[in-house]
C-alpha cells in the first residue's frame, strides 16, 4: 500500500513514468476499442492542424454554378447550398469542434478544479455555498445554461467555448470535491499534514495527483459532450459565424435539403459522431484502466 | 310499442349521426410560426393575420389588384378636406356570440384599438381623432389631418371589429378566445401545437362557407411541414421552401400557389448612428459602390433557385407604384471599384453585417458577402437572434441590417416609418428635408396618379442616397393538396376561407 | 433515514431559491428587450412604455425578481409574455407529451442498455463487449439534433412510415401516438441507454451516479417549449419550466439516492 501511494505521489514530481501509470497505459492500449479512439482522434488532430495543406478547396469560396451537386470525383462529398466544397468544409470544421472541445474543458478544468479543491479540502460553510451553487448549476438544462451564456457574451465561436466552459464547470467541482473528500482521508495525507505541510501544498502535491485519473476520465467525456455542445450552438446560431465553417451550422443550413441535397447534413453528422465516439471509447477505457479493482 | 319507436329513434340518431359524421368536413392549415395572443388589438405577428382571416372580419377587405371591397362595411366616403371618412356598415351581422353589430359595437372596436393600453394598433389610428356614431348602421372617423393610408389600415387588423360583451368582460384575456364576427369560431387553442375553429351558424355570408372546421397547425421546420403535407397530415400549408418548389411541381397530388408578397428584403444601411464612422455612413459613393457590386439575379438564382424577384425600389416592379424609370441596375464590379476610389477609403472597406438568424437569410449574407467582396468590401455576418436584432438596431450597433419587411398595402406603409426622420423604425437615422416632405405630401393626396408622381421625386432622392439597397421581393409559397378547390391567395399572404371547399 | 430524508428535503430550498436567481439574472442579462420582441414590427415608442410599466420590466431587477417570488409562493408562476397565457396552463399542457416521451426513452433505454451491459461484462473482451459497447455508446456521440433529423429523412420522408411531427395523445389513437412519439423517443432514449449500459457494467458509481439523471433532465424535459422562450424573452415561462424541472430533477436525485442507500445496506449507518 505504501509503496503504490509513494509511487503515486511521485508522479507529479518525476519526469519519468512510474509503474502505476505505466500500468494504467498498458492495460488501456490492450483495450481495442479505445485504442482505435486514439487513432481517429489522432487522425482528426491532423486534420485539423493541416487542414490549409490537406482541402481539397478553399472552405469558404463559393461558386453559383456548382450549386447542391452530390458527391462525384471532383467534390468527394459534394457541394452545399452555396456551391462550396463538402470536404474541405468538414475538414476545416474539425478545427472549430476539437478546438471548442479543448477550450472550454481547459477552461471548466482551470475554475473547476481549485474551487472543487478548497470546497472538499475546507468543508465547513465555503463547502456549503459553493455546494448550493454547484447544485444550482446542475440543476439548470445544461444547454439553456450554455444557450443563454452563448447569447449574454454575443454570437461567436470563442463566445460559445467560454459558455460550454463555464456550464462544464460544475461537474469538476463536483468531482474534485468527492475525490478530495475521500482522498484527504488517506493515511498519507495526515502523514503530510502532521509533518507541517501548509494546506495549499498538501492540496497541490499529494491530493492533485491522487485525483487525476478520475479527472482525466471526465476530462474526455466533458470534451465529447463539448464538442457536441458546440454544434449545438452553432447549429442553433450562436457559434461559429458564417461563412467560417463548424460541423453545428454545416447541419443547420442543411437542414432545408434534407430531400434534395442529403449529404449536406450526412458528412458533417458523422463527423460529430467519428470524433465524438472517439473521445467516449478512450474516456472508458481510461476508466477501466484507472479503475484499481478491476484485474 | 314504445320499443319500436325507441329503436327507430335509436336508429334514426345513430344513422344522423353516422352521416354527420361523414359530412364533417376538417381544414388542417400549417403555418410556419406558433402566433401570438389572437386579439386583433394585442396582436403582432403575420401569421395571427392568417388565422384571424378566418375568425375575425374587418370593416373593408382588398382583392387581388389591391383594390378597396366591402366585408363587414359596404362603402366608405372621405369628406372634401379629407379630414372626415364616414363608413356605412352591412345590416344584419352578428357577432359570434350573438350581439349585433352596429355603430356602437364598430365605435367601440376602433376605440379599443386606439386607446387600449398594450394595443399594437395605435400608430395605424394615430391620425383619428375620434369616432361618432351618425346612426345605428352608419360611423364617422373624425381625422386630424389627412391621411390616405387609413382606408389600407381598416383592411387589417385595425378595422377588425369584436363583441363589445366578450371584450369588456375579458379584457385583455380575450386573445384566449376571441369572439369576432368571422365565419369560423373560436374552439380551442394548445399553444404550439394547434388551434381549432368551427363553422359560424349566422355567419352574414354563410352561403359561402362550405367546410366544418378549420385547424391551424404551427410547424416550425419547413421540410417538416411539407412532410406532413405531402403524408396526408395537412392540407395547405404556407411558406414552403423556394428549394422545394421543384418537388411540389413534380407531385400529382399537391398544388402550387404563389403570389408576389407586398414587402421587400433590403439592406438598411446606418448612416446617422454608426460610431465607427465607417465608408458607408460617410460617403454615398460608398452606398452606391456596395449596390453596384451586388446581383441581385444571382441571389436569386442561388438561394431561391430563381424562383422570387429581384428588386430595387420599396415595392415590387410589378406593383402598380413602381417607378419605371429607375429599373434595377446590373452589377458592375468595375464601376464599383472606380467610386471606392473616389471616395478614398482604405480598402478593403470592412462592414459590421448584421443578420438576424434563419437559414434562408444567412444563405443570402453570404452571397452578398462574396460578391462585394470582388469590389472591395469586407463583410463581417454577425448573426443574431430575432429578439436582440430589434435593440441593436435601433442602438445604432450596426453598420448594414439585411432585414425583410412583410409589406402593407400602400406603399406609404413601405417607405415612411423607415425614412422618414424620426420615423420609429427609422434604424439608420436617415434624414433628408425634402425626402421628408414628398413622403408626408404622399399622405395628404388620395389620387393615386398624383401621389405616383409625388413618390417619382421621392424614389429619385433615396435611389442616389441609398439609405437602404433593397434586394428582392419573395412570392409568397403556398402548397395545397388536390383535395382542396378554390384556394387563391392575395398579396397580403393571408388565406380567405370564403369558398374553400374540400372535395 | 427521516433524519437524511428532512436534510435532504431542507436543502431543496435554498438550491431552487439559487436556481431561480441564477436563471434570473441570466435572462435579465441577456441583450434583447421582451417589450421589443412583443412590439415587434410595430414600433411605437409609447406602447412600447406602456407595455414595460404594465409587465414592470422598467423596474430594478431585485424588484422584478421580489414580484415573481411573491407570485410563486401563492401559485402564479406568471404568463406567457408572447400569448398572455399562464405559465402554469403552458406546463401542464406540454405534461402529458412529457411524462409520455420520458417514460418510452426510458423503456428504450432500458431495452438497449440493460443487455448491452449484460452482454459486454457477461463476454468481456470478446467481440460481443465491443459491439455492445460501441452500440450503446452510439447513444451519446451522436449529436441529438442531427440524429432527429436523420430519423425524419429516413422513417418520415423517404419510407412514410410515421408522421414527422405532431403529437396525438394516448388517450386518443394508441397507435398514432405512439408512432408520433417514438423516434423523439429513441433520440431521447439512446442517450441514456448509454449510461445505463456503464451502470450495468462498471463499479465506479461515485463517478456516474447521477449522469442518467441529469441526461435525462438536459435532454428532453420541455424542450421546445424553453428553447423558444429563451429566443423570445419570454422570461416567466423559462422561470417556471426551470423551476419545475429543477425540482424534479431534485427529487429524481434524491429518489435514486434513497433507492441506492435501500438497495445498498453497507450505507445505511
Amino acid at each position: 500500500m505504501t509503496d503504490a501511494t509513494l509511487g503515486a505521489i511521485q508522479i507529479a514530481t518525476d519526469d519519468e513514468l512510474e509503474s502505476p501509470a505505466r500500468r494504467a497505459l498498458r492495460r488501456l492500449f490492450r483495450r481495442k476499442g479505445a485504442v482505435v479512439g486514439l487513432v481517429v482522434i489522432a487522425v482528426f488532430i491532423l486534420l485539423a492542424l493541416f487542414a490549409p495543406v490537406i482541402a481539397p478547396y478553399d472552405p469558404v469560396a463559393t461558386s453559383w454554378s456548382l450549386v447542391r451537386k452530390p458527391p462525384s470525383a471532383l467534390h468527394w462529398f459534394g457541394t452545399d447550398d452555396l456551391g462550396r466544397d463538402i470536404l474541405s468544409r468538414v475538414i476545416y470544421g474539425a478545427r472549430a469542434s476539437l478546438m471548442a472541445g479543448a477550450i472550454s474543458v481547459g477552461i471548466a478544468l482551470g475554475i473547476g478544479v481549485p474551487f472543487g479543491l478548497l470546497s472538499g479540502y475546507r468543508g465547513g460553510f465555503i463547502d456549503a455555498l459553493i455546494s448550493r451553487i454547484t447544485d444550482a448549476m446542475l440543476a439548470c438544462p445544461f444547454l439553456i445554461l450554455a444557450i443563454a451564456l452563448a447569447a449574454f457574451l454575443g454570437p461567436s465561436l470563442g463566445n460559445a467555448m467560454i459558455a460550454i466552459g463555464i456550464t462544464t464547470t460544475p461537474i469538476f467541482v463536483r468531482l474534485t470535491r468527492g475525490q478530495t473528500m475521500s482522498v484527504k482521508v488517506e493515511d498519507y495525507v495526515e502523514a503530510a499534514r502532521a509533518m507541517g505541510n501548509p494546506r495549499w501544498r498538501i492540496a497541490l502535491f499529494h491530493i492533485l495527483p491522487n485525483i487525476m485519473p478520475a479527472l482525466l476520465v471526465q476530462a474526455t467525456l466533458s470534451i465529447a459532450a463539448a464538442i457536441i455542445a458546440e454544434a449545438a450552438l452553432s447549429f442553433l446560431g450562436l457559434g461559429q459565424q458564417p461563412p467560417a465553417p463548424s460541423w453545428g451550422s454545416m447541419l443547420n443550413a442543411a437542414q432545408r435539403f434534407l430531400s434534395n441535397a442529403p449529404w449536406m447534413a450526412l458528412w458533417p453528422g458523422l463527423g460529430i459522431f467519428l470524433v465524438v465516439l472517439s473521445f467516449n471509447l478512450v474516456g472508458d477505457g481510461l476508466r477501466d484502466a484507472l479503475d484499481p479493482r478491476a484485474r | 310499442m314504445k320499443i319500436l319507436r325507441l329503436a327507430v329513434a335509436a336508429a334514426a340518431l345513430l344513422l344522423s349521426l353516422g352521416a354527420g359524421a361523414n359530412a364533417q368536413t376538417t381544414l388542417r392549415i400549417g403555418l410556419a410560426e406558433d402566433p401570438d395572443i389572437l386579439d386583433p388589438t394585442l396582436a403582432r405577428t403575420y401569421v395571427g393575420r392568417i388565422v384571424f382571416s378566418a375568425v375575425c372580419d374587418k370593416l373593408f377587405d382588398i382583392d387581388d389588384k389591391l383594390n378597396i371591397v366591402p366585408q363587414l362595411a359596404l362603402s366608405y366616403e372621405t369628406s372634401a378636406d379629407g379630414k372626415a371618412m364616414t363608413i356605412k356598415l352591412r345590416p344584419g351581422v352578428k357577432f359570434q356570440d350573438g350581439e349585433p353589430l352596429d355603430a356602437e359595437a364598430a365605435k367601440f372596436s376602433i376605440e379599443r384599438h386606439m386607446t387600449m393600453q398594450a394595443s399594437f394598433r395605435k400608430s395605424e389610428l394615430s391620425s383619428v381623432d375620434h369616432v361618432e356614431v351618425v346612426d345605428p348602421l352608419t360611423i364617422k372617423l373624425v381625422l386630424k389631418t389627412p391621411y390616405s393610408p387609413l382606408i389600407a389600415q381598416l383592411t387589417d387588423r385595425a378595422g377588425m371589429m369584436v363583441s363589445p360583451k366578450a371584450a369588456k368582460e375579458e379584457g385583455d384575456k380575450f386573445g384566449q378566445h376571441p369572439v369576432c364576427a368571422g365565419p369560423y369560431k373560436f374552439v380551442e387553442r394548445v399553444p404550439q401545437d394547434r388551434m381549432v375553429f368551427e363553422k359560424f351558424a349566422d355567419y352574414w355570408n354563410k352561403d359561402n362557407v362550405f367546410i366544418d372546421k378549420i385547424v391551424f397547425l404551427p410547424i416550425v421546420d419547413a421540410t417538416v411541414r411539407l412532410a406532413n403535407l405531402k403524408s396526408g397530415g395537412l392540407d395547405l400549408a404556407e411558406r414552403v421552401l423556394a428549394t422545394d418548389l421543384k418537388d411540389i411541381r413534380a407531385d400529382p397530388r399537391l398544388v402550387l400557389s404563389t403570389v408576389p408578397e407586398l414587402g421587400y428584403l433590403g439592406l438598411t444601411i446606418n448612416i446617422a448612428n454608426d460610431k465607427t464612422k465607417g465608408g458607408l455612413s460617410q460617403s454615398v459613393k460608398v452606398r452606391q459602390a456596395l449596390d453596384l457590386s451586388i446581383d441581385r439575379e444571382a441571389i436569386n438564382q442561388v438561394v431561391f433557385n430563381g424562383e422570387f424577384t429581384p428588386g430595387n425600389q420599396w415595392v415590387s416592379p410589378t406593383h402598380p407604384y413602381y417607378q419605371k424609370a429607375f429599373p434595377i441596375q446590373p452589377r458592375n464590379v468595375e464601376k464599383a471599384k472606380a467610386l471606392l476610389k473616389e471616395a478614398g477609403v482604405a480598402l478593403p472597406v470592412t462592414v459590421d453585417y448584421m443578420v438576424t438568424k434563419g437559414a434562408e437569410n444567412e444563405a443570402v449574407a453570404q452571397v452578398v458577402q462574396s460578391m462585394a467582396a470582388e469590389a472591395g468590401f469586407d463583410l463581417k455576418i454577425r448573426v443574431i437572434e430575432f429578439a436582440t436584432s430589434f435593440k441593436q438596431a435601433q442602438a445604432g450597433e450596426f453598420q448594414v441590417f439585411q432585414i425583410n419587411w412583410s409589406g402593407r398595402i400602400d406603399p406609404d406603409g413601405n417607405s415612411y416609418v423607415f425614412m422618414h426622420s424620426k420615423a420609429p423604425q427609422n434604424d439608420g437615422g436617415y434624414s433628408n428635408p425634402e425626402a421628408d416632405k414628398l413622403m408626408d405630401d404622399g399622405r395628404l393626396v388620395s389620387d393615386p396618379a398624383q401621389r405616383k408622381a409625388i413618390y417619382e421625386k421621392l424614389t429619385k432622392i433615396l435611389l442616389e442616397e441609398e439609405p437602404i439597397i433593397y434586394l428582392y421581393h419573395r412570392k409568397l409559397l403556398f402548397a395545397h393538396t388536390t383535395r382542396l378547390e378554390g384556394f387563391k391567395p392575395l398579396p397580403d399572404g393571408l388565406v380567405r376561407v370564403i369558398g374553400l371547399k374540400l372535395k | 433515514m427521516l433524519s437524511f430524508l428532512t436534510k435532504r428535503l431542507a436543502q431543496l430550498v435554498p438550491t431552487l431559491f439559487f436556481v431561480s436567481i441564477l436563471i434570473f439574472s441570466l435572462q435579465h442579462l441577456l441583450p434583447g428587450d421582451p417589450a421589443l420582441v412583443m412590439a415587434g414590427e410595430e414600433r411605437d415608442p409609447a406602447v412600447i412604455e406602456k407595455i414595460r410599466q404594465q409587465y414592470r420590466l422598467d423596474r430594478p431587477i431585485p424588484v422584478q425578481y421580489f414580484y415573481w417570488v411573491k407570485g410563486v409562493v401563492s401559485g402564479d408562476f406568471g404568463e406567457s409574455l408572447r400569448i398572455k397565457v399562464p405559465v402554469l396552463e403552458l406546463i401542464e399542457q406540454k405534461l402529458p407529451v412529457t411524462i409520455q416521451l420520458g417514460s418510452m426513452a426510458i423503456v428504450i433505454a432500458f431495452l438497449i442498455g440493460i443487455p448491452a451491459g449484460i452482454v459486454s461484462a457477461v463476454k468481456k473482451g470478446t467481440a460481443w463487449d465491443y459491439g455492445a459497447n460501441l452500440f450503446a455508446l452510439w447513444g451519446i456521440s451522436t449529436p441529438n439534433f442531427w440524429l432527429g433529423i436523420m430519423l425524419i429523412f429516413l422513417f418520415s420522408i423517404k419510407l412514410g412510415w410515421l408522421p414527422a411531427s405532431g403529437y396525438v395523445p394516448l388517450s386518443e389513437n394508441w397507435r398514432a401516438s405512439l408512432a408520433s412519439t417514438i423516434m423523439p423517443a429513441f433520440v431521447l432514449g439512446n442517450a441514456i441507454a448509454a449510461i445505463l449500459m456503464r451502470h450495468t457494467r462498471s463499479a465506479m458509481l461515485q463517478v456516474l451516479e447521477s449522469d442518467y439523471v441529469r441526461t435525462a433532465r438536459a435532454k428532453g424535459l420541455f424542450c421546445k417549449l424553453i428553447v423558444d422562450a429563451v429566443f423570445n424573452r419570454d422570461y416567466a415561462v423559462v422561470q417556471g419550466v426551470v423551476l419545475v424541472t429543477a425540482t424534479v430533477y431534485i427529487m429524481l436525485n434524491l429518489i435514486a439516492d434513497i433507492a441506492y442507500i435501500l438497495v445498498n445496506p453497507r450505507l445505511r449507518a
